[in-house]
């Protein structure tokens, strides 16, 4: 990667195995193993990161935000926060973040629900759910597998009476967080495309991920 | 060795096993679902198709079809109904219930709300709700959560856990662990505190409470009666659900739901789109 970027590999600890910087609206996908840590970088702020995990061995066992919120008792992602699978254990830990607070309840924006949200004038527009399916079918997977997702760098506040929605970010060039993988994961993420909301400050931007492996 | 009289020959053991049919526990199909008593205002017995009972634990999976009803009635208040939906004629389609929230603007359900697909239709209405706690966040329990609480969580133990009771419903249809997808839980409570804290209604319901729904297509559900997640009782406690299930007409052009935002409206338009071709 020549790219110049806001931060330089030289500020991550340990071995870089993998930089790179995923296109506005391209989908991504990799395997971090156990003890490495995946790095997701919002370039230009506020750019939704919609991501799943799964466990690289098996994939029947794969990313449960719904277990994820009941283990922290709380909706929001951080800090420390261990990113439970559908069978109960943890997958990654988020070790870093300058952020503060993730989406895990908004799920993925699709062709199909965006002609609810916005308009059937949207029906073919680019989608998180159509970079996650093509992304699967990648990895001899599909729609079956899709589930629950995290949306990285979005911000989704839930109000007293329960109102909800995807509101103006929190994000800002540069923020990041740091995963520590507890299994073998394969991580898909789609750099979201969806240009009627906040999420991306309507003009999609890229992301960059940079995989590290522990010196020594 | 066994030394009992009564099942020492096969036609013994048959009288025995045919002596037994008659017995009734509180939580059984009714067959034929004509037969079933207690039916709610307006429905007259030969409208009913369905008619069961689940105690604690308990799980069944049915196909409904469009225009059907569906009472959920939480007979002793203590209930806790795990559902999962889905298209019967292409069960790739099924409930998705991030879309539900973000669709329909808030986290809660309710009279009025829509349970949607992923493929942006509607795959039932809630045409009625006496309770008004129900989660969309917290999903199954499983087998781990279960064990934390009462000892042991396996689907043979005497605390099944909804994930495993989902998966077998499942099987039942072909599908299978990938097809668990993401449900809601009725009868329950969850709310998000200030910072994103949830907090489970101890108290969610009472005797008799009950949801209505309405399905929009023909629908395969799930349903398990199994205690909350974030329950915090470590004593197994679900009280039994009776789901009732009864013919009804067809969603009107000026259904009170279907009319009531923009979104609703356009989730039915997209259903209706999906039966013309």
């Amino acid at each position: 990667m020549t790219m110049t970027m806001p931060i330089e590999p030289s500020a991550i600890e340990g071995k870089v195995v993998l930089d790179h910087v995923i296109p506005s609206r391209a989908p991504w996908s990799g395997v971090v193993k156990k003890g490495q840590i995946l790095r997701i970088v919002d370039l230009e702020g506020n750019q939704s990161g919609d991501c799943i995990l799964y466990n690289a061995a098996n994939p029947e066992e794969r990313y449960s935000a719904a277990q994820t919120m009941v283990a922290q008792k709380n909706i929001f992602l951080a800090l420390g926060t261990n990113l439970m699978s559908n069978e109960g254990n943890v997958m990654m830990v988020v070790t870093a973040d300058t952020l503060g607070r993730h989406d895990t309840i908004g799920g993925a924006c699709s062709c199909e629900s965006n002609t609810l949200r916005y308009g059937h004038h949207t029906k073919h527009q680019h989608a998180c759910t159509e970079n996650f399916l093509y992304e699967l079918g990648q990895h001899v997977m599909g729609k079956r597998d899709m589930t629950s997702n995290i949306n990285w760098f979005m911000n989704v506040p839930v109000e007293a009476d329960g109102t909800l929605g995807i509101v103006d970010g929190i994000s800002a060039p540069g923020k990041y967080v740091d995963l520590l993988a507890e299994m073998d994961t394969l991580v898909v993420i789609s750099n979201c495309p969806q240009i009627n909301n906040p999420c991306n400050g309507f003009n999609p931007t890229p992301l960059r991920v940079i995989v590290t492996e522990p010196r020594g | 060795m066994s030394t009992d009289p009564h099942v020492s020959t096969p036609l013994k053991a048959r009288d025995h096993a045919r002596a037994q049919a008659s017995t009734v526990v509180r939580a059984m199909p009714t067959i034929p679902a004509s037969t079933a008593k207690d039916l709610p205002a307006g429905v007259t017995a030969q409208d009913v198709v369905w008619d069961e009972t689940l105690d604690a634990g308990d799980y069944c999976a049915r196909i409904l079809k469009a225009g059907t009803r569906l009472r959920l009635t939480n007979l002793e208040g203590d209930a806790c109904a795990n559902l999962l939906a889905y298209n019967a004629d292409r069960p790739i389609e099924r409930i998705n219930v991030a879309d539900t929230i973000k669709v329909q603007w808030n986290a809660y359900l309710g009279k009025g709300k829509l349970i949607l697909s992923d493929m942006g239709r509607v795959l039932l209405s809630i045409i009625e709700d006496t309770c008004g706690n129900h989660d969309t966040i917290c999903g199954p329990s499983t087998e781990k959560s279960n064990a934390r609480k009462f000892g042991h969580g396996e689907n043979y133990s005497p605390y099944p856990n909804a994930r495993d009771r989902f998966l077998l419903g499942l099987l039942k249809f072909g599908l299978g662990k990938k097809d668990i997808a993401p449900n809601i839980n009725l009868f329950k409570g969850v709310r998000v505190g200030e910072g994103g804290g949830l907090q489970f209604i101890p108290r969610s319901s009472k005797p008799g409470d009950y949801v209505e729904l309405r399905a929009e297509m023909n629908v395969l559900i799930v349903v398990a009666n199994t205690p909350h997640v974030l329950d915090p009782r470590t004593k197994y406690t679900c009280t039994p659900v009776r789901l009732t299930a009864y013919r009804g007409p067809a969603t009107a052009q000026d259904d009170p739901i279907r009319v009531a935002t923009p979104e609703s409206a356009r989730a039915f338009q997209n259903t209706d789109d999906y039966f013309l071709s």
